[in-house]
C-alpha cells in the first residue's frame, strides 16, 4: 500500500508553518525527523497529567508512569522483532548507545593487537569510542573501502574479518544513502568469530527491522529522527552478551546492592540505565513507534524508493553533470539521504541559498570526516527526504538550486 | 528578514573569486591552522614576522564563500603593518562581527575599508565562525611566531 502524503502531512504541525509567507521545505530528516501530533500530545499528556518517577516509588501515578515507560520498551521490542523486552536498553541517544556497547565490551574482551573492522562510511559515532580504545587499550582498526559508487567493497571481506574480534558498521550511510546487507555482514562476522555491532540509526526510522533475522549482536538507534523526541537512544543487545557486559555508567538505578567496599548490578535492563532517563521522552517515543507501526515501515520503505527514482531522476535530467550526487545510482539500494555537490558552489553557500526559500538541508562533513576525505571534499550538501516528503518539494530544491546559480 | 545580498556584497564575491596572497611562505614565516567543526572548513595562515612588522601573509585551505573572502582581505588589510596596528584591527574587526571577548576599547578610529562589507554576516549569526575562522587563525600564527 502506498502513503497517504499529503495525510500524513495533516499530521505533523510544523509542515503548515510558513516562514516569510513562503511554505517550510523540510529535508533534513536524516539530521533529525519532524514530530507528529500525536508524539507532542503524549509528551504534553504526560507532563500535563501524569509526570511522576519511574520504579521507585509506591504511588499510583508513579505506578502508571512505570507503565507507560515500559510500554514503550515493550514496544520496541515487537518493533524491531527483540526476542526479550528487556534487551531494550535506553541511553541519551544513539552516540551513548555505541559508546556504551563499544567502550564496556571492548575494556571486557580487547586486549593489545586486538582488531577492529570498521568501514570507510561510520559517522564519527562509530570511530571515535574505537579511537579511544586504540589509545587505552592498543587495539587496531581495519577498514573496508568503498566501491566507486559508494558500496561497501566486500570483495576481500573474508580475509578483512580474518583475527578481527569485532566488526562493527551502519546498517545505512548518513551520508551516501548506502544501505549494507547487514544479515550478509553479520554472517560473515560470525564465521569469522567476531561480534556484529550495527549502527542503525538511520535504517530503523525508513524500513523494517528485524535483528533476529539480522542475526546481529548489538543494534543502536535514536528516537528523534523516528518522529520520537530527542534525548533518547536506544541499544539493543542479545540477552546473554548484555548478562556478561559490565556496566558503562555507575549510579542510581542501575545496582542491586552499594556497599562501602563495593556494588552488584541491577539485572537487566536497569543494569545499562543509570540515573533518572527521559522518562517523558521515552513515554513519547512509544507513540511514535505505534504511529510507524500504523502506517508500515515496509510502506515507508516503498515512499522512500519511489522518493529516491524521482529526485534521482529528475535532478539528474535537470542539472546533468553540474550535479554529482554520492551514493548508489539503484534507489533499491539506498535510503533517501542524497549528498552532492552542485556548480562548485561551497555546499554552505549552497545551504544559505535554499533558505531563501525555506529549502533546510544540511551543509557539512555530517560527522563522517573520514569518509568526506575520501569523497575529495571538506563538505557537501545534503538533501534527505522521509516519509511526509513529495515530489513538489523535490522539485522546489531544484528549483531553489537553480536560484543558487544566480550568485555564485 | 536580513536579504542574501547583505551576505553575499559584490567586494566579497570578488575576493572569493579572486583571492589576494593565497599561498604558503616559507620560514623562517611560520604557519598555524584553523578548522570550524561545524562545516569543516580548513585554512592555514602564514605569517612573516621582521622587525615587529608583518611583511608578508598568505593563506591556503578551502571554505565557503564567507571564509574564503574574509581571509582574502584579511591579508590584504594587514600586510606591511606592525604587529600592534595588525592586532587592533584583528580585535576591531572581531568587535565589529561580535565576537570581541576581551575587555580592552576597540580603536574605533581605525577604518577597516572594504572589511566594512563583511558587517552583513552578523545578520547571519550561524555564518559568523565562518568570517572569523582566518582571523582567529591569523591570532595563532602571530603568537607562534612569538608576538
Amino acid at each position: 500500500m502506498s502513503l497517504d502524503v499529503a495525510s500524513i502531512r495533516e499530521d505533523f504541525p510544523v509542515l503548515h508553518r510558513m516562514i516569510n509567507d513562503k511554505p517550510l521545505v523540510y529535508l533534513d530528516s536524516a539530521n533529525t525527523s519532524q514530530k507528529p501530533q500525536v508524539v507532542i500530545d503524549a509528551l504534553s499528556n504526560f507532563m500535563s497529567n501524569g509526570y511522576a518517577p519511574i520504579n521507585r516509588s509506591a504511588y499510583q501515578l508513579a505506578a502508571e508512569a512505570t507503565d507507560l515507560f515500559e510500554g514503550t520498551r515493550t514496544a520496541l521490542a515487537k518493533f524491531i522483532n527483540a526476542p526479550k523486552a528487556h534487551e531494550v536498553i535506553f541511553t541519551k541517544n544513539a552516540t551513548e548507545a555505541l559508546n556504551l556497547v563499544i567502550l564496556s565490551w571492548g575494556r571486557a574482551n580487547m586486549k593489545v593487537g586486538d582488531t577492529v573492522l570498521l568501514t570507510h562510511m561510520e559517522h564519527h559515532a562509530n570511530i571515535v569510542p574505537w579511537h579511544m580504545l586504540v589509545a587505552e587499550r592498543g587495539i587496531q582498526l581495519r577498514w573496508i573501502p568503498l566501491t566507486s559508487d559508494g558500496q561497501l567493497d566486500l570483495s576481500n571481506l573474508d580475509s578483512l574479518l580474518q583475527g578481527v574480534k569485532a566488526f562493527s558498521f551502519t546498517a545505512m550511510s548518513n551520508v551516501l544513502g548506502t544501505i549494507n546487507p547487514v544479515q550478509q555482514l553479520c554472517a560473515a562476522a560470525h564465521k569469522a568469530g567476531a561480534i556484529a555491532i550495527v549502527d542503525a540509526c538511520q535504517s530503523v526510522p525508513h524500513q523494517p527491522t528485524d535483528v533476529q533475522a539480522w542475526d546481529a549482536d548489538f543494534v543502536t538507534f535514536s528516537s528523534h529522527k523516528m518522529c520520537g523526541p530527542s534525548g533518547v537512544g536506544v541499544l539493543w543487545g542479545r540477552e546473554v552478551l548484555l548478562e556478561a557486559l559490565p556496566p558503562f555508567l555507575g549510579g542510581g538505578n542501575m545496582i542491586a546492592d552499594v556497599r562501602l567496599d563495593g556494588f552488584t548490578t541491577a539485572d537487566l535492563p536497569a543494569k545499562f540505565e543509570a540515573g533518572t532517563p527521559a522518562i517523558a521522552e521515552v513515554i513519547a517515543l512509544g507513540s511514535a513507534v505505534k504511529y510507524l507501526e500504523n502506517l508500515g515501515m515496509a510502506n515507508i520503505r516503498r515512499h522512500e524508493i519511489e522518493m529516491s527514482t524521482y529526485v534521482l531522476n529528475s535532478l539528474t535530467d535537470r542539472f546533468g553533470d553540474d550535479i554529482t550526487i554520492h551514493g548508489p545510482t539503484n534507489p533499491e539500494l539506498r535510503g533517501a539521504t542524497f549528498s552532492f555537490a552542485f556548480r562548485g558552489i561551497h555546499p554552505h553557500d549552497l545551504s544559505q541559498v535554499l533558505d531563501q526559500s525555506n529549502v533546510c538541508v544540511r551543509a557539512g562533513h555530517h560527522c563522517a570526516k573520514p569518509l568526506m576525505r575520501i569523497l575529495g571534499a571538506n563538505a557537501t550538501a545534503r538533501a534527505s527526504f522521509y516519509l511526509y516528503n513529495t515530489q513538489q518539494e523535490a522539485d522546489m530544491l531544484a528549483d531553489a538550486l537553480d536560484s543558487a546559480s544566480d550568485i555564485f | 528578514m536580513a536579504g542574501l545580498e547583505d551576505l553575499y556584497r559584490e567586494i566579497i564575491l570578488d575576493h572569493y573569486r579572486t583571492p589576494r596572497n593565497r599561498g604558503e611562505l616559507d620560514a623562517p614565516a611560520v604557519s598555524a591552522e584553523g578548522h570550524n567543526p561545524l562545516c569543516g572548513d580548513e585554512i592555514r595562515i602564514f605569517v612573516d614576522v621582521r622587525d615587529g612588522i608583518v611583511t608578508d601573509v598568505r593563506f591556503n585551505g578551502s571554505g565557503c564563500s564567507i571564509s574564503q573572502s574574509s581571509a582574502s582581505m584579511m591579508t590584504s588589510a594587514i600586510k606591511g603593518k606592525p604587529v600592534d596596528q595588525v592586532k587592533a584591527i584583528v580585535k576591531k574587526f572581531k568587535s565589529m562581527m561580535t565576537v570581541d571577548e576581551d575587555e580592552s576599547p576597540v580603536d574605533e578610529s581605525l577604518n577597516l575599508g572594504d572589511l566594512e562589507a563583511l558587517q552583513g554576516v552578523v545578520k547571519f549569526p550561524v555564518r559568523i565562525k565562518c568570517a572569523t575562522l582566518g582571523w582567529n587563525t591569523l591570532l595563532d600564527a602571530l603568537t607562534t611566531a612569538g608576538q
